[in-house]
């Protein structure tokens, strides 16, 4: 793709007049020869694939390795007895990121947003987004456009994957990705959209890749609920006019030289943080008598 | 990479790299082999033999092998349709030397006895890489038709290879020559930029030093 700085995009916003999320479809359009509708459409399928894939969620479904499972009902049923803090919109966002985290675990099938272990931070927000607000279904896909855009300047200017840039990389570029999305869809211009984005991506940035076992459960579920409420908060500070001190692009650069000089032990490999500590090697030693 | 790499692909979980690119392996090895799999043994090696188990790599690669792509969701179960398709499959660990940490050998023999030896490493983000065929070296990422041919390693078989391409106006992407000995065995791989008609394919097979044409077709994954 043609960019590797989201100015670089705001700059073409401006001169073309037009917006974000249509400068990302002309994008995709060259990048893949394709037309206007099929990138479109294309786009429109991988947000009904998050929706089956919210609808899908199984209860009583377990992972293979026994970590995980069960959450998203828990999380369901307590703030449908009105009792949590948050209030409904964070409950279900909470809910919903949970949900596709355990499905993900459980060998269902999920749409990678950017990764599969951060599968779950995108929909969280985007589906509750919709059925809070009543929002059409060509306005979330024109936000996913101005997520999937943020995403690809991340990953050009740095990583998305957990193995070379440690869990900021996969639950914090979801996080901004989404941020930038909910700007969007709050009618929030160029400005607003790089202000969720980079609060978003600043308060996950030094996140370490620690899976229990090596294996995307623990505590990779339950960071797609940090990752999606923290869009949220991130695109409401953005929209009530707080802006980033730091440019986005440049929290973006930050992540990058973090990322290259986290310890390897805690980018994905299994061997430190949350998985190096005595709880964590007791449940690997028992998954691997189990198999 | 496109925009439908960051949000996409639509896959069977867990991991971009332990399952989605395993089921990839196993379905290009699958097409590779041209054949149904009557046999698999399935070394792993690496990260996939450590947590693969826990990702479902050894289920998504029989799923491959049986013909199933990264998003459907018999992948789970796909042992069980193995056994109902009577594939027969055994699973052992390897070490390989200087291997990506997400690599498998697979020892494929097919429904008419065809055999194929096949390694390969899983990139992350479902992309892979083909790196050995039949003890020989290979560097393919299957996201191109790719002709593979078997010959004697001697004078003009490349250009005898590429003006059969030429003929029907297929483009040459990337070209790799690689051979165990001078004048002993040599294999050429070659990714296009479009697909190669099965006559011209047929018209390889015919030609005199040829020993064996593999085609790896992309349009029915393409479907």
């Amino acid at each position: 793709m043609g960019f590797h700085s989201l100015e670089e995009i705001v700059t073409k916003t401006k001169e073309e007049g037009k917006a974000f999320w249509e400068i990302m479809l002309e994008d995709d359009m060259s990048e893949r020869m394709a037309s206007r509708e099929d990138s479109f459409e294309k786009m429109r399928r991988m947000y009904q694939m998050m929706q089956s894939a919210d609808r899908e969620y199984a209860k009583g479904a377990v992972s293979a390795s026994g970590l995980v499972g069960g959450d998203g009902g828990r999380m369901a049923d307590y703030a449908a007895e009105g009792k949590n803090m948050c209030g409904p919109l964070i409950g279900r966002v909470m809910e919903k990121a949970l949900k596709m985290g355990e499905s993900n675990a459980c060998m269902k099938r999920i749409v990678a947003a950017p990764t599969a272990g951060s599968c779950g931070v995108i929909p969280a927000v985007f589906l509750t987004y919709q059925e809070t607000y009543q929002t059409s279904e060509e306005e979330m896909v024109k936000a996913l456009f101005v997520a999937a855009g943020i995403g690809m300047v991340i990953a050009q200017r740095a990583f998305i994957a957990g193995a070379t840039g440690g869990c900021q990389a996969e639950i914090g570029s979801a996080s901004a990705m989404a941020a930038g999305g909910l700007a969007y869809l709050q009618g929030g211009k160029e400005e607003e959209i790089l202000n969720a984005t980079a609060m978003a991506l600043k308060n996950l940035l030094g996140l370490v890749c620690d899976p229990v076992a090596g294996l995307v459960e623990v505590p990779c579920v339950k960071r797609n609920v940090v990752g999606a409420v923290n869009a949220v908060t991130s695109a409401d500070m953005a929209m009530a006019g707080i802006t980033s001190r730091i440019p986005a692009d440049q929290v973006i650069d930050a992540m990058r030289s973090i990322g290259i000089t986290m310890p390897c032990a805690l980018k994905e490999t299994g061997e430190g943080g949350l998985a190096a500590t005595p709880m964590g090697m007791e449940l690997k030693a028992a998954i691997s008598r189990k198999s | 990479m496109n925009l439908f790499d960051i949000i996409g692909p639509v896959m069977v979980g867990p991991s971009s790299s332990h399952t989605a690119g395993a089921a990839r392996i196993g379905y290009v090895a699958g097409l590779l082999l041209d054949e149904p799999v009557k046999k698999a043994e399935i070394y792993l090696h690496g990260s996939f033999l450590a947590t693969g188990k826990g990702h479902g790599t050894d289920r998504a690669l029989v799923a491959g092998l049986l013909g199933m792509q990264t998003d459907d969701e018999r992948i789970p179960v796909s042992f069980q349709v193995a056994r109902e398709k009577g594939m027969e499959v055994e699973f052992h660990s390897i070490e390989l030397l200087d291997a990506h940490p997400n690599s498998v050998r697979m020892k494929l023999v097919g429904s008419s006895g065809k055999k194929l030896t096949i390694t390969a490493a899983s990139l992350g983000g479902g992309r892979i890489k083909v790196c050995e065929l039949d003890g020989l070296e290979a560097n393919f990422c299957a996201e191109y038709p790719t002709l593979i041919v078997s010959n004697k390693d001697k004078p003009g078989i490349v250009n005898e290879v590429t003006a059969v391409l030429a003929c029907e106006n297929v483009n040459i992407a990337t070209m790799q020559l690689y051979r165990d000995k001078r004048g002993s065995h040599a294999v050429m791989i070659l990714e296009c930029d479009g697909e190669i008609p099965g006559t011209s394919l047929q018209r390889l097979r015919e030609l005199p030093d040829i020993l064996d044409v593999t085609y790896l077709s992309l349009q029915e994954a393409k479907e």
